[in-house]
């Protein structure tokens, strides 16, 4: 009975031992995750690169060109533009929005009457729907209808029947959306930096104070180091976020006037989808890739650099 | 098929008691007789998905929900209904053409169809049946609706674009009417902003209204994207002569028409701001539904002109055309093609027509009595859209490129980079050439 169960075990392959290891039970966990990301990120990604080098177009496949949307994208004044302004918008807006941001989170951090609603108060712009608040600032930059123009006019800054060509004149609706960005970027960043700032211990300030520190002297050697793993945080996303900004300038100007508005995503949409072109529309997006990684890899490498994250002290 | 929304179920259940309601009615029992004699027969147990143009004129979209809610109760066939934006309506049809699914049905713009031909269901029977029945189809219909021998798409009706003006305010100007040559309308447009009521036509992504003028002031010129080879040719001095025209134009125009949408120039005119513009017959259609007086008063001081004719020498209009197309992946093609056919009846078609007050022109030639034309002299104009309208292409063939360009705004992006002085003509001319030579190779 006993040699005969003893002779019934299953040999043990190296399928099993694999199964029941557990330094590849992490890896088993993983797996579920790793096809999600394998299928819904990795593989659009590579189909994108894949159709950026053919000549696909809506309703047919397409045929491998190589590079040929590529070149021709380099010579293309209006792809040149778009990346120019996709750079300036999320440069010039990211700036803003962080300086901005961090002001108000500063601000947000002392003790006031009615913290918590003024907290929530300022979380506004970035609950508001995207669409909603582009709409909003369509109005807002109307030729006819803007109430800038109106409060100008009010002032006697501007005559009764004169208008600011907002969103008519190129220069001036690319200011107009990232003004737009700006507003409904702001919240993210007060609000995250915020929550950073509460992180840090009352007694540093304190002990800052008793040596004699400035209050710029209080923010630049105990709060911003301390802040700057999530300034790193939150910078990349708001980097990532502006770079691929698509409802805004769809919403408000849809890459007009004369394509002065276009961001590299908007004219990707453009002429893959509207215009049917959607090997070039993919050659547009993959362009943004490089762009994307860039600002990933200055901001992780960058501003993390720092030892403690190793758990060792600062440089 | 389209996912089930809130709002699409609400429209279908409105349909459904559309339905119930239009049972035992005249319009249902013409509507069972129709369905059995039609040669088009439903499949069992068939629904359809129908996405349309967002309305302009409510009781058009009124009438056209009665006619579906009529070809449901004599069909058995459900449909629902939703509708887009102008401006949404290419993207969603060239999504679901890409990837298989999607509404049955697309009434779409322009020459949509002719980006996916190969997606669209072969209608040439139901083509022909209407056409042997109702006087002919008008030229511009077979061309927006036929690849080669075969229909691709029933074009339903044609969108009149022509010029809306304040009757008042040419008056002041010095005009009795809008003058009917380019050199005259500019005097005019001149005239205009002397007074303090400038013209407007908008140079933006506005995908119906921003072609219209951009197509025209390039056709009146003679000028054309391609010849009849579809070799390009849009650097011309044809076309330099349109470009100095526009910009002469354009700097008697109100701020701000770089940037209009469709709905920009409807606004501003129902808001007493603008008084010349080129519009469908929605602006007097919703002054004159409208209850507030100053909206009546307007719709009274406001008439409709035809495009002014240019250097051509004829009319060189590019009117908007609404073809419907079923698409190859739909389950249900029989009960598409009974669909588009049921729509066109006379019966179906003549109160439609009247219900959307000169917004829609017919197609086929059997409706040009229609007393929409004539009962009101302001509507008169828009009779004739389908007959003096060009094609997207013009010399060239109506196909995919012709659509592509129209939708990459070509034309109209050359005319807007002139007259903003983001580029020179040589420059404009020579963006437009290199966009279209890719398109076009």
């Amino acid at each position: 009975m006993a040699s005969g169960s003893f002779a019934a075990q299953p040999e043990t392959t190296a399928w099993t031992r694999l199964m029941v290891n557990r330094n590849w039970l992490g890896f088993w966990f993983m797996v579920p995750t790793m096809i999600f990301l394998l299928f819904f990120l990795a593989w659009p990604l590579i189909l994108g690169m894949w159709m950026s080098m053919t000549d696909m177009r809506i309703g047919r496949g397409g045929v491998f060109i190589g590079l040929e949307n590529y070149q021709y994208l380099l010579e293309d004044r209006d792809f040149l533009n778009a990346t120019g302004f996709t750079l300036a918008y999320t440069a010039v807006a990211s700036v803003v929005k962080f300086a901005v941001g961090l002001y108000l989170a500063i601000l947000l951090n002392n003790h006031m009457p009615l913290k918590a609603f003024i907290r929530a108060i300022v979380l506004i712009p970035f609950i508001v729907p995207t669409v909603l608040s582009a709409v909003a600032f369509w109005w807002i930059f109307d030729t006819q209808f803007s109430i800038f123009t109106w409060l100008l006019q009010k002032a006697g800054f501007l005559a009764k029947g004169q208008y600011i060509n907002w969103l008519g004149d190129p220069f001036l609706a690319q200011c107009s959306v990232i003004f737009a960005n700006i507003w409904r970027g702001i919240p993210f960043i007060a609000i995250t930096l915020l929550a950073g700032l509460q992180t840090v211990s009352p007694s540093l300030y304190e002990a800052a104070t008793l040596d004699g520190a400035s209050g710029w002297q209080r923010f630049r050697f105990v709060t911003y180091p301390l802040l700057t793993p999530i300034i790193a945080v939150v910078m990349t996303f708001s980097v990532l976020f502006t770079f691929t900004d698509f409802q805004l300038i769809w919403a408000m100007t849809r890459g007009g006037p004369v394509n002065a508005t276009q961001l590299m995503a908007t004219l990707s949409y453009q002429r893959g989808i509207l215009g049917g072109r959607l090997g070039e529309g993919a050659a547009i997006a993959t362009a943004m890739v490089p762009f994307l990684l860039a600002a990933i890899m200055i901001s992780w490498f960058g501003l993390q650099r720092r030892k403690w994250q190793q758990g060792e002290s600062n440089d | 098929m389209t996912k089930p929304t809130r709002r699409s179920a609400l429209k279908g259940l409105a349909g459904v008691a559309g339905a119930g309601a239009l049972v035992g009615s005249g319009m249902t029992d013409w509507a069972k007789a129709w369905a059995q004699a039609s040669p088009f027969k439903p499949e069992a147990g068939a629904t359809l998905n129908v996405m349309r143009w967002r309305r302009f004129v409510v009781a058009e979209d009124e009438a056209f929900n009665k006619i579906v809610a009529a070809f449901t109760a004599a069909t058995g066939v459900r449909v629902t209904v939703t509708s887009e934006s102008f401006d949404d309506m290419q993207p969603k049809a060239s999504v679901a053409a890409n990837t298989g699914t999607g509404p049955d049905i697309f009434w779409s713009l322009y020459s949509t169809p002719h980006l996916f031909p190969n997606r669209c269901v072969d209608v040439t029977d139901v083509a022909d049946y209407l056409g042997k029945k109702y006087g002919g189809w008008v030229p511009v219909a077979e061309a927006y609706g036929k690849l080669g021998n075969k229909w691709i798409a029933i074009p339903a009706a044609i969108n009149g674009g022509y010029l809306n003006y304040r009757i008042s305010q040419i008056k002041a100007a010095g005009f009795n009417e809008v003058p009917q040559t380019t050199a005259g309308f500019l005097e005019l447009c001149k005239a205009l902003k002397a007074k303090n009521t400038p013209a407007g036509f908008p140079l933006g992504r506005a995908s119906g209204d921003g072609n219209s003028y951009a197509y025209w002031l390039l056709w009146s010129h003679n000028g054309a994207q391609v010849d009849e080879n579809s070799k390009v040719i849009i650097r011309s001095p044809e076309t330099e002569a349109a470009l100095n025209y526009a910009k002469s134009l354009y700097d008697t125009f109100i701020q701000g028409t770089a940037a209009w949408n469709d709905a920009s120039n409807n606004r501003l005119f129902l808001s007493g701001e603008l008084g010349l513009t080129a519009n469908g017959i929605s602006i007097y259609a919703a002054a004159n539904a409208s209850s507030d007086p100053k909206q009546k008063e307007i719709a009274a001081d406001m008439d409709h002109a035809y495009w002014p004719i240019g250097p051509a020498g004829k009319p060189t209009e590019i009117q908007l055309c609404f073809p419907m197309m079923a698409m190859t992946y739909t389950k249900f093609p029989n009960a598409c093609k009974a669909f588009m056919t049921y729509m066109l009846e006379a019966e179906q078609f003549n109160p439609w027509l009247e219900a959307a007050a000169g917004y829609l022109t017919h197609t086929l030639n059997a409706f040009d009595n229609n007393p929409v034309w004539t009962k009101d002299p302001k509507n008169t104009v828009f009779r004739d859209a389908s007959k003096r309208s060009l094609v997207a292409g013009h010399r060239g063939k109506l196909d995919e490129k012709a659509a592509t360009a129209m939708a990459d705004f070509i034309v109209v992006d050359m005319f807007a980079s002139f007259c903003t002085g983001r580029e020179s003509a040589a420059g404009a001319m020579q963006l437009a050439e290199r966009q279209l030579q890719r398109i076009y190779r």
